[in-house]
Protein backbone atom coordinates (compact mmCIF):
# COMPACT_ATOMS: atom_id res chain seq x y z
CA UNK A 1 0.00 0.00 0.00
CA UNK A 2 1.35 3.34 -1.08
CA UNK A 3 0.36 6.40 0.98
CA UNK A 4 -0.35 9.50 -1.08
CA UNK A 5 -0.94 13.01 0.19
CA UNK A 6 -3.03 15.48 -1.78
CA UNK A 7 -2.11 17.64 -3.64
CA UNK A 8 0.13 15.32 -5.67
CA UNK A 9 3.47 16.14 -7.26
CA UNK A 10 4.23 15.12 -10.86
CA UNK A 11 7.00 12.93 -9.50
CA UNK A 12 4.63 11.03 -7.19
CA UNK A 13 2.22 10.52 -10.10
CA UNK A 14 4.91 9.14 -12.43
CA UNK A 15 5.96 6.60 -9.82
CA UNK A 16 2.51 5.02 -9.85
CA UNK A 17 1.88 1.91 -11.94
CA UNK A 18 -1.26 0.04 -12.87
CA UNK A 19 -2.10 -2.39 -10.07
CA UNK A 20 -0.66 -0.32 -7.20
CA UNK A 21 -2.97 -0.09 -4.19
CA UNK A 22 -2.96 3.42 -2.70
CA UNK A 23 -4.30 5.23 0.37
CA UNK A 24 -5.09 8.91 -0.18
CA UNK A 25 -5.10 11.62 2.46
CA UNK A 26 -5.91 15.30 2.07
CA UNK A 27 -8.61 17.40 0.43
CA UNK A 28 -10.54 16.30 -2.66
CA UNK A 29 -13.73 17.40 -4.39
CA UNK A 30 -16.64 15.29 -5.63
CA UNK A 31 -18.01 15.95 -9.11
CA UNK A 32 -20.01 13.83 -11.52
CA UNK A 33 -22.40 14.19 -14.44
CA UNK A 34 -23.97 17.61 -13.84
CA UNK A 35 -20.66 19.14 -12.70
CA UNK A 36 -18.70 17.97 -15.74
CA UNK A 37 -21.34 19.21 -18.18
CA UNK A 38 -21.55 22.55 -16.35
CA UNK A 39 -17.76 23.03 -16.28
CA UNK A 40 -17.35 22.24 -19.97
CA UNK A 41 -20.23 24.39 -21.18
CA UNK A 42 -19.62 27.37 -18.91
CA UNK A 43 -15.84 27.64 -18.51
CA UNK A 44 -14.08 25.45 -21.06
CA UNK A 45 -16.11 25.53 -24.31
CA UNK A 46 -18.00 28.64 -23.12
CA UNK A 47 -21.16 27.79 -25.02
CA UNK A 48 -23.18 29.08 -22.07
CA UNK A 49 -22.51 32.25 -20.09
CA UNK A 50 -21.98 32.10 -16.33
CA UNK A 51 -25.16 32.60 -14.31
CA UNK A 52 -26.00 33.01 -10.63
CA UNK A 53 -23.06 31.94 -8.48
CA UNK A 54 -21.24 30.19 -11.37
CA UNK A 55 -18.23 32.52 -11.43
CA UNK A 56 -17.87 32.58 -7.64
CA UNK A 57 -17.95 28.78 -7.48
CA UNK A 58 -15.42 28.54 -10.31
CA UNK A 59 -12.95 30.80 -8.46
CA UNK A 60 -13.47 28.79 -5.26
CA UNK A 61 -12.93 25.34 -6.76
CA UNK A 62 -9.92 26.22 -8.94
CA UNK A 63 -7.37 26.21 -6.10
CA UNK A 64 -9.02 23.13 -4.56
CA UNK A 65 -8.74 21.09 -7.76
CA UNK A 66 -5.23 22.22 -8.76
CA UNK A 67 -2.88 19.29 -8.24
CA UNK A 68 -5.59 17.37 -6.45
CA UNK A 69 -8.30 14.81 -7.14
CA UNK A 70 -11.86 14.81 -8.41
CA UNK A 71 -14.03 12.02 -7.08
CA UNK A 72 -16.93 10.64 -9.13
CA UNK A 73 -19.30 10.18 -6.24
CA UNK A 74 -22.88 11.00 -5.30
CA UNK A 75 -22.90 10.51 -1.53
CA UNK A 76 -25.58 9.97 1.08
CA UNK A 77 -25.13 12.94 3.40
CA UNK A 78 -26.60 13.41 6.88
CA UNK A 79 -27.17 16.79 8.48
CA UNK A 80 -28.74 18.48 5.47
CA UNK A 81 -31.21 20.40 7.62
CA UNK A 82 -28.64 21.71 10.09
CA UNK A 83 -25.80 22.03 7.54
CA UNK A 84 -23.65 19.94 9.90
CA UNK A 85 -22.80 17.67 6.99
CA UNK A 86 -21.54 14.15 7.50
CA UNK A 87 -20.87 11.51 4.80
CA UNK A 88 -22.84 8.36 5.55
CA UNK A 89 -22.27 6.39 2.33
CA UNK A 90 -19.86 7.47 -0.37
CA UNK A 91 -18.74 4.87 -2.91
CA UNK A 92 -17.74 5.75 -6.47
CA UNK A 93 -20.11 6.09 -9.42
CA UNK A 94 -19.41 4.79 -12.96
CA UNK A 95 -16.77 7.04 -14.52
CA UNK A 96 -17.22 6.30 -18.20
CA UNK A 97 -20.07 8.80 -18.48
CA UNK A 98 -17.49 11.57 -17.96
CA UNK A 99 -15.22 10.27 -20.73
CA UNK A 100 -16.30 12.98 -23.22
CA UNK A 101 -15.35 15.71 -20.72
CA UNK A 102 -12.71 14.39 -18.33
CA UNK A 103 -9.50 15.03 -20.27
CA UNK A 104 -10.34 18.67 -20.90
CA UNK A 105 -11.44 19.19 -17.31
CA UNK A 106 -8.18 17.65 -16.07
CA UNK A 107 -6.10 19.96 -18.27
CA UNK A 108 -8.12 23.08 -17.46
CA UNK A 109 -7.85 22.65 -13.67
CA UNK A 110 -4.56 20.70 -13.52
CA UNK A 111 -6.31 17.79 -11.84
CA UNK A 112 -3.84 14.99 -11.07
CA UNK A 113 -6.11 12.16 -10.03
CA UNK A 114 -9.53 11.06 -11.15
CA UNK A 115 -11.24 8.67 -8.74
CA UNK A 116 -14.22 6.55 -9.73
CA UNK A 117 -15.14 3.07 -10.84
CA UNK A 118 -15.25 1.10 -14.05
CA UNK A 119 -12.35 2.95 -15.67
CA UNK A 120 -12.26 5.44 -18.54
CA UNK A 121 -11.35 5.51 -22.21
CA UNK A 122 -8.58 6.71 -24.53
CA UNK A 123 -9.20 10.47 -24.14
CA UNK A 124 -8.71 10.31 -20.39
CA UNK A 125 -5.76 7.95 -20.76
CA UNK A 126 -4.12 10.49 -23.10
CA UNK A 127 -4.73 13.26 -20.54
CA UNK A 128 -3.09 11.04 -17.89
CA UNK A 129 0.01 10.66 -20.09
CA UNK A 130 0.43 14.37 -20.76
CA UNK A 131 -0.72 15.62 -17.34
CA UNK A 132 0.76 13.58 -15.82
CA UNK A 133 -2.26 12.10 -14.09
CA UNK A 134 -3.76 8.84 -12.90
CA UNK A 135 -7.11 7.13 -12.68
CA UNK A 136 -7.74 5.58 -9.29
CA UNK A 137 -10.36 2.86 -8.97
CA UNK A 138 -12.31 2.85 -5.72
CA UNK A 139 -14.35 -0.21 -4.77
CA UNK A 140 -17.84 0.15 -6.22
CA UNK A 141 -20.53 -0.26 -3.62
CA UNK A 142 -18.15 -0.09 -0.65
CA UNK A 143 -19.99 3.01 0.48
CA UNK A 144 -19.98 2.69 4.27
CA UNK A 145 -16.31 1.70 4.28
CA UNK A 146 -15.25 4.65 2.13
CA UNK A 147 -17.45 7.10 4.07
CA UNK A 148 -15.42 6.21 7.17
CA UNK A 149 -12.32 7.64 5.53
CA UNK A 150 -14.04 11.01 5.10
CA UNK A 151 -12.93 12.86 8.22
CA UNK A 152 -14.66 16.11 7.50
CA UNK A 153 -16.95 17.80 5.01
CA UNK A 154 -15.30 21.17 4.47
CA UNK A 155 -18.02 22.64 2.29
CA UNK A 156 -20.37 22.16 -0.62
CA UNK A 157 -20.91 23.97 -3.92
CA UNK A 158 -23.81 23.70 -6.34
CA UNK A 159 -26.11 21.99 -3.91
CA UNK A 160 -28.90 23.10 -6.25
CA UNK A 161 -27.72 20.29 -8.58
CA UNK A 162 -29.06 17.93 -5.87
CA UNK A 163 -27.20 16.06 -3.11
CA UNK A 164 -25.69 13.38 -5.40
CA UNK A 165 -24.60 15.89 -8.07
CA UNK A 166 -23.21 18.69 -5.86
CA UNK A 167 -19.49 19.38 -5.40
CA UNK A 168 -18.62 18.27 -1.90
CA UNK A 169 -15.23 19.37 -0.57
CA UNK A 170 -14.00 16.61 1.70
CA UNK A 171 -10.98 15.89 3.83
CA UNK A 172 -10.08 12.22 3.68
CA UNK A 173 -7.65 9.98 5.51
CA UNK A 174 -6.44 6.70 4.00
CA UNK A 175 -9.05 6.62 1.27
CA UNK A 176 -8.45 3.23 -0.45
CA UNK A 177 -8.12 2.84 -4.23
CA UNK A 178 -6.17 0.97 -6.90
CA UNK A 179 -4.29 2.56 -9.82
CA UNK A 180 -5.96 1.20 -12.95
CA UNK A 181 -4.76 3.84 -15.47
CA UNK A 182 -1.31 5.33 -15.08
CA UNK A 183 0.73 8.15 -16.60
CA UNK A 184 2.68 5.70 -18.77
CA UNK A 185 -0.17 4.82 -21.12
CA UNK A 186 -1.24 1.64 -19.32
CA UNK A 187 -4.88 0.86 -18.64
CA UNK A 188 -5.99 -2.25 -16.77
CA UNK A 189 -9.46 -1.70 -18.27
CA UNK A 190 -8.19 -1.82 -21.84
CA UNK A 191 -6.23 -5.00 -21.03
CA UNK A 192 -9.17 -6.78 -19.36
CA UNK A 193 -11.50 -5.68 -22.17
CA UNK A 194 -9.19 -7.09 -24.80
CA UNK A 195 -8.49 -10.38 -22.99
CA UNK A 196 -12.18 -10.95 -22.26
CA UNK A 197 -13.02 -10.19 -25.90
CA UNK A 198 -10.77 -13.06 -26.98
CA UNK A 199 -12.55 -15.36 -24.51
CA UNK A 200 -15.94 -14.16 -25.75
CA UNK A 201 -15.04 -14.93 -29.35
CA UNK A 202 -13.85 -18.40 -28.33
CA UNK A 203 -17.14 -19.06 -26.51
CA UNK A 204 -19.27 -17.72 -29.38
CA UNK A 205 -17.46 -19.97 -31.84
CA UNK A 206 -17.91 -23.06 -29.62
CA UNK B 1 -56.94 -0.06 7.58
CA UNK B 2 -53.71 -0.53 9.51
CA UNK B 3 -50.96 2.07 9.03
CA UNK B 4 -47.78 0.27 7.93
CA UNK B 5 -45.64 3.39 7.42
CA UNK B 6 -43.19 2.85 10.33
CA UNK B 7 -43.00 -0.86 9.55
CA UNK B 8 -42.09 0.00 5.97
CA UNK B 9 -39.38 2.47 7.08
CA UNK B 10 -37.78 -0.35 9.08
CA UNK B 11 -38.14 -2.64 6.06
CA UNK B 12 -36.36 -0.10 3.84
CA UNK B 13 -33.61 0.29 6.47
CA UNK B 14 -32.99 -3.45 6.48
CA UNK B 15 -32.97 -3.66 2.71
CA UNK B 16 -30.52 -0.79 2.27
CA UNK B 17 -28.13 -1.69 5.08
CA UNK B 18 -28.26 -5.48 5.54
CA UNK B 19 -27.25 -7.62 2.55
CA UNK B 20 -29.19 -10.93 2.30
CA UNK B 21 -27.18 -13.86 3.76
CA UNK B 22 -27.22 -15.91 0.55
CA UNK B 23 -25.60 -13.05 -1.39
CA UNK B 24 -22.99 -12.51 1.31
CA UNK B 25 -22.21 -16.21 1.27
CA UNK B 26 -21.76 -16.15 -2.52
CA UNK B 27 -19.38 -13.19 -2.15
CA UNK B 28 -17.40 -15.02 0.54
CA UNK B 29 -17.03 -18.02 -1.78
CA UNK B 30 -15.89 -15.69 -4.58
CA UNK B 31 -13.28 -14.09 -2.33
CA UNK B 32 -11.83 -17.48 -1.43
CA UNK B 33 -11.43 -18.36 -5.12
CA UNK B 34 -9.30 -15.29 -5.94
CA UNK B 35 -5.51 -15.45 -5.62
CA UNK B 36 -4.13 -14.04 -2.36
CA UNK B 37 -2.74 -10.54 -2.89
CA UNK B 38 -4.60 -9.98 -6.17
CA UNK B 39 -6.60 -6.81 -6.85
CA UNK B 40 -9.67 -9.02 -7.31
CA UNK B 41 -9.29 -10.52 -3.85
CA UNK B 42 -8.62 -7.10 -2.35
CA UNK B 43 -11.85 -5.81 -3.91
CA UNK B 44 -13.90 -8.67 -2.48
CA UNK B 45 -12.29 -8.27 0.94
CA UNK B 46 -13.26 -4.58 0.93
CA UNK B 47 -16.77 -5.50 -0.22
CA UNK B 48 -17.21 -8.00 2.64
CA UNK B 49 -15.83 -5.53 5.19
CA UNK B 50 -18.27 -2.97 3.87
CA UNK B 51 -21.18 -5.41 4.16
CA UNK B 52 -20.35 -6.07 7.83
CA UNK B 53 -19.85 -2.38 8.58
CA UNK B 54 -23.12 -1.35 6.93
CA UNK B 55 -25.03 -3.93 8.94
CA UNK B 56 -23.38 -2.85 12.20
CA UNK B 57 -23.87 0.89 11.67
CA UNK B 58 -27.18 0.83 9.77
CA UNK B 59 -25.66 2.77 6.90
CA UNK B 60 -26.41 2.12 3.22
CA UNK B 61 -24.29 -0.66 1.70
CA UNK B 62 -24.07 1.46 -1.45
CA UNK B 63 -24.75 5.18 -1.70
CA UNK B 64 -26.78 4.55 -4.84
CA UNK B 65 -29.96 3.23 -3.31
CA UNK B 66 -31.48 3.14 -6.77
CA UNK B 67 -35.11 3.20 -7.72
CA UNK B 68 -36.96 1.48 -4.88
CA UNK B 69 -38.98 -1.27 -6.59
CA UNK B 70 -41.82 -2.67 -4.47
CA UNK B 71 -43.98 -5.71 -5.13
CA UNK B 72 -47.01 -5.83 -2.84
CA UNK B 73 -49.13 -8.99 -2.63
CA UNK B 74 -52.24 -8.21 -0.62
CA UNK B 75 -55.30 -10.16 0.47
CA UNK B 76 -58.78 -8.73 -0.17
CA UNK B 77 -59.69 -5.89 2.13
CA UNK B 78 -56.56 -3.77 1.80
CA UNK B 79 -56.69 -0.45 -0.02
CA UNK B 80 -53.94 -0.14 -2.63
CA UNK B 81 -54.47 3.62 -2.66
CA UNK B 82 -53.68 3.80 1.07
CA UNK B 83 -50.82 1.32 0.78
CA UNK B 84 -49.30 3.47 -1.96
CA UNK B 85 -49.55 6.55 0.27
CA UNK B 86 -47.90 4.66 3.13
CA UNK B 87 -45.06 3.40 0.94
CA UNK B 88 -44.44 6.91 -0.38
CA UNK B 89 -44.50 8.32 3.18
CA UNK B 90 -42.05 5.60 4.28
CA UNK B 91 -39.70 6.44 1.39
CA UNK B 92 -39.66 10.11 2.46
CA UNK B 93 -38.92 9.11 6.04
CA UNK B 94 -36.18 6.62 5.05
CA UNK B 95 -34.56 9.34 2.96
CA UNK B 96 -34.61 11.76 5.92
CA UNK B 97 -32.92 9.10 8.05
CA UNK B 98 -30.20 8.58 5.40
CA UNK B 99 -31.20 5.00 4.56
CA UNK B 100 -31.91 6.18 1.04
CA UNK B 101 -30.26 8.82 -1.12
CA UNK B 102 -32.57 11.38 -2.73
CA UNK B 103 -32.56 9.93 -6.24
CA UNK B 104 -35.59 11.24 -8.14
CA UNK B 105 -34.44 13.70 -10.81
CA UNK B 106 -36.89 15.44 -13.17
CA UNK B 107 -35.64 14.57 -16.65
CA UNK B 108 -36.64 17.94 -18.10
CA UNK B 109 -35.88 20.46 -15.36
CA UNK B 110 -32.95 18.43 -13.88
CA UNK B 111 -34.33 19.16 -10.40
CA UNK B 112 -33.85 16.51 -7.74
CA UNK B 113 -37.08 16.33 -5.73
CA UNK B 114 -35.00 15.90 -2.57
CA UNK B 115 -37.36 13.40 -0.94
CA UNK B 116 -37.11 10.47 -3.38
CA UNK B 117 -40.61 10.92 -4.73
CA UNK B 118 -41.02 11.42 -8.43
CA UNK B 119 -43.87 10.53 -10.73
CA UNK B 120 -46.13 7.49 -10.35
CA UNK B 121 -43.22 5.19 -11.28
CA UNK B 122 -40.81 6.57 -8.65
CA UNK B 123 -40.77 4.64 -6.41
CA UNK B 124 -42.07 1.77 -8.54
CA UNK B 125 -44.90 -0.10 -6.83
CA UNK B 126 -46.58 -3.22 -8.23
CA UNK B 127 -49.77 -4.47 -6.61
CA UNK B 128 -51.34 -7.88 -6.91
CA UNK B 129 -54.30 -9.24 -4.97
CA UNK B 130 -53.83 -12.76 -3.65
CA UNK B 131 -55.81 -15.33 -1.74
CA UNK B 132 -55.26 -15.95 1.97
CA UNK B 133 -54.73 -13.45 4.76
CA UNK B 134 -51.02 -12.56 4.54
CA UNK B 135 -49.73 -9.36 3.01
CA UNK B 136 -46.19 -9.46 1.68
CA UNK B 137 -43.92 -6.75 0.36
CA UNK B 138 -40.77 -7.42 -1.64
CA UNK B 139 -38.29 -4.63 -2.22
CA UNK B 140 -35.36 -4.36 -4.60
CA UNK B 141 -32.92 -1.45 -4.47
CA UNK B 142 -31.19 -1.41 -7.85
CA UNK B 143 -28.67 1.34 -8.48
CA UNK B 144 -28.09 3.28 -11.68
CA UNK B 145 -24.63 1.90 -12.48
CA UNK B 146 -25.94 -1.62 -13.00
CA UNK B 147 -29.21 -0.40 -14.49
CA UNK B 148 -27.21 1.33 -17.22
CA UNK B 149 -25.56 -1.91 -18.39
CA UNK B 150 -28.83 -3.78 -18.88
CA UNK B 151 -29.47 -4.82 -22.49
CA UNK B 152 -32.22 -6.05 -24.75
CA UNK B 153 -31.63 -8.11 -27.89
CA UNK B 154 -34.00 -8.93 -30.71
CA UNK B 155 -33.31 -12.35 -32.21
CA UNK B 156 -32.08 -13.33 -34.71
CA UNK B 157 -28.88 -11.32 -34.26
CA UNK B 158 -26.65 -11.92 -37.26
CA UNK B 159 -23.61 -10.10 -35.83
CA UNK B 160 -23.43 -12.71 -33.05
CA UNK B 161 -24.79 -15.60 -35.08
CA UNK B 162 -27.62 -15.89 -32.57
CA UNK B 163 -30.80 -17.59 -33.75
CA UNK B 164 -34.23 -17.83 -32.16
CA UNK B 165 -33.46 -20.62 -29.72
CA UNK B 166 -31.66 -21.22 -26.43
CA UNK B 167 -28.31 -21.40 -28.23
CA UNK B 168 -28.99 -17.88 -29.50
CA UNK B 169 -30.04 -16.77 -26.02
CA UNK B 170 -26.72 -18.04 -24.65
CA UNK B 171 -24.75 -16.00 -27.18
CA UNK B 172 -26.44 -12.67 -26.52
CA UNK B 173 -26.26 -13.09 -22.75
CA UNK B 174 -22.51 -13.69 -23.03
CA UNK B 175 -22.19 -10.58 -25.16
CA UNK B 176 -24.17 -8.51 -22.66
CA UNK B 177 -21.89 -9.71 -19.85
CA UNK B 178 -18.82 -8.82 -21.91
CA UNK B 179 -20.13 -5.37 -22.74
CA UNK B 180 -20.90 -4.68 -19.08
CA UNK B 181 -17.26 -5.40 -18.09
CA UNK B 182 -16.91 -4.27 -14.45
CA UNK B 183 -19.21 -1.25 -14.92
CA UNK B 184 -22.23 -2.77 -13.22
CA UNK B 185 -20.19 -3.48 -10.08
CA UNK B 186 -19.08 -7.04 -10.76
CA UNK B 187 -19.48 -9.72 -9.58
CA UNK B 188 -23.19 -9.23 -10.15
CA UNK B 189 -26.21 -11.36 -10.91
CA UNK B 190 -27.80 -11.51 -14.37
CA UNK B 191 -31.59 -11.55 -14.59
CA UNK B 192 -32.65 -12.80 -18.02
CA UNK B 193 -36.14 -12.82 -19.56
CA UNK B 194 -36.71 -14.76 -22.77
CA UNK B 195 -39.73 -13.57 -24.77
CA UNK B 196 -42.31 -11.00 -23.71
CA UNK B 197 -42.45 -7.55 -25.23
CA UNK B 198 -39.93 -4.78 -24.65
CA UNK B 199 -41.72 -3.52 -21.52
CA UNK B 200 -42.94 -6.72 -19.86
CA UNK B 201 -39.58 -8.41 -20.44
CA UNK B 202 -37.58 -5.76 -18.61
CA UNK B 203 -39.92 -6.08 -15.60
CA UNK B 204 -39.63 -9.87 -15.67
CA UNK B 205 -35.82 -9.70 -15.92
CA UNK B 206 -35.85 -7.82 -12.60
CA UNK B 207 -38.45 -10.04 -10.94
CA UNK B 208 -36.18 -13.11 -11.32
CA UNK B 209 -33.60 -11.27 -9.22
CA UNK B 210 -35.79 -11.90 -6.16
CA UNK B 211 -34.92 -15.62 -6.35
CA UNK B 212 -32.44 -16.99 -3.83
CA UNK B 213 -28.88 -17.51 -5.06
CA UNK B 214 -29.00 -21.28 -4.56
CA UNK B 215 -32.55 -21.72 -5.97
CA UNK B 216 -32.66 -24.10 -8.91
CA UNK B 217 -34.78 -23.05 -11.87
CA UNK B 218 -37.96 -25.18 -12.04
CA UNK B 219 -37.48 -25.55 -15.81
CA UNK B 220 -34.69 -28.10 -16.39
CA UNK B 221 -33.58 -26.49 -19.67
CA UNK B 222 -33.27 -23.10 -18.03
CA UNK B 223 -31.63 -24.62 -14.95
CA UNK B 224 -28.94 -26.12 -17.20
CA UNK B 225 -28.49 -22.88 -19.11
CA UNK B 226 -28.19 -20.84 -15.89
CA UNK B 227 -25.36 -23.09 -14.71
CA UNK B 228 -23.64 -23.04 -18.08
CA UNK B 229 -23.90 -19.26 -18.44
CA UNK B 230 -22.59 -18.66 -14.92
CA UNK B 231 -19.58 -20.82 -15.71
CA UNK B 232 -18.96 -19.33 -19.16
CA UNK B 233 -19.40 -15.73 -18.04
CA UNK B 234 -16.76 -16.40 -15.41
CA UNK B 235 -14.47 -17.73 -18.14
CA UNK B 236 -14.47 -14.20 -19.60
CA UNK B 237 -12.12 -13.33 -16.74
CA UNK B 238 -13.48 -9.81 -16.18
CA UNK B 239 -13.48 -10.42 -12.45
CA UNK B 240 -14.54 -8.36 -9.44
CA UNK B 241 -14.76 -4.63 -10.35
CA UNK B 242 -13.38 -5.54 -13.78
CA UNK B 243 -9.90 -6.02 -12.26
CA UNK B 244 -9.58 -9.45 -13.88
CA UNK B 245 -10.26 -12.60 -11.87
CA UNK B 246 -12.23 -15.78 -11.37
CA UNK B 247 -15.67 -14.41 -10.60
CA UNK B 248 -17.44 -12.09 -13.02
CA UNK B 249 -20.97 -13.07 -11.97
CA UNK B 250 -22.31 -14.72 -8.83
CA UNK B 251 -25.15 -16.28 -10.78
CA UNK B 252 -27.61 -16.12 -13.66
CA UNK B 253 -31.39 -16.25 -13.13
CA UNK B 254 -33.67 -16.88 -16.09
CA UNK B 255 -37.35 -16.87 -16.91
CA UNK B 256 -39.35 -17.36 -20.08
CA UNK B 257 -42.51 -15.60 -21.23
CA UNK B 258 -44.94 -15.82 -24.09
CA UNK B 259 -43.95 -13.75 -27.09
CA UNK B 260 -45.51 -12.51 -30.30
CA UNK B 261 -44.81 -14.61 -33.40
CA UNK B 262 -42.73 -11.75 -34.83
CA UNK B 263 -40.74 -10.92 -31.69
CA UNK B 264 -38.04 -12.85 -29.84
CA UNK B 265 -36.53 -10.60 -27.20
CA UNK B 266 -33.81 -11.55 -24.79
CA UNK B 267 -33.66 -9.04 -21.97
CA UNK B 268 -30.82 -8.84 -19.48
CA UNK B 269 -30.94 -6.90 -16.23
CA UNK B 270 -27.63 -6.69 -14.42
CA UNK B 271 -27.83 -6.57 -10.63
CA UNK B 272 -24.68 -5.35 -8.88
CA UNK B 273 -23.06 -7.43 -6.13
CA UNK B 274 -24.97 -5.23 -3.64
CA UNK B 275 -28.10 -7.25 -4.38
CA UNK B 276 -30.39 -5.50 -1.93
CA UNK B 277 -33.62 -7.48 -1.92
CA UNK B 278 -35.77 -8.23 1.09
CA UNK B 279 -39.27 -9.39 2.00
CA UNK B 280 -41.61 -8.50 4.81
CA UNK B 281 -44.83 -10.29 5.69
CA UNK B 282 -47.77 -8.93 7.66
CA UNK B 283 -49.77 -11.69 9.32
CA UNK B 284 -52.50 -10.37 11.62
CA UNK B 285 -50.74 -8.11 14.13
CA UNK B 286 -47.38 -9.69 13.43
CA UNK B 287 -44.73 -8.32 11.07
CA UNK B 288 -42.00 -10.67 9.90
CA UNK B 289 -38.81 -9.52 8.16
CA UNK B 290 -36.77 -12.14 6.30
Amino acid sequence: MRNLTLPLSDEAIRELQVGDPVALSGVMVTGRDAVHKWLIETFIKKTRSPQGDDQVVYEAIRPLLAGSAIYHCGPVVAGLETQQYRFVAAGPTTSTREEPYQGEVMRHFNIKAVIGKGGMGPKTLAACETGPGVYLHAIGGAASLIAQTVEKVLGVYKLDFGVPEAMWVIQVRNFPAVVTMDAHGHSLHAEVESRSKTELERLLAA
Amino acid sequence: MRDLTETLVEFIRRTSTDLPPDVEQALTGARDREAPGSAARGALEAILQNVALSRRNSTPICQDTGTPIFYVHYPAGWSTRQLREQIRAAVIQATKRSYLRPNAVDALTEKNSGNNLGDAAFPTIHFEEIEGDELSVDLLLKGGGCENVGAQYSLPNSALGAGRDLAGVRKVVLEAAHKAQGQGCAPGILGVAIGGDRGSAYSASKEVLFRQMEAINPDPQLAALETRLTDETNQLGIGPMGFGGQTTVLGVKMTSMHRLPASFFVTVSYMCWADRRRRMVVRGDEVLYD
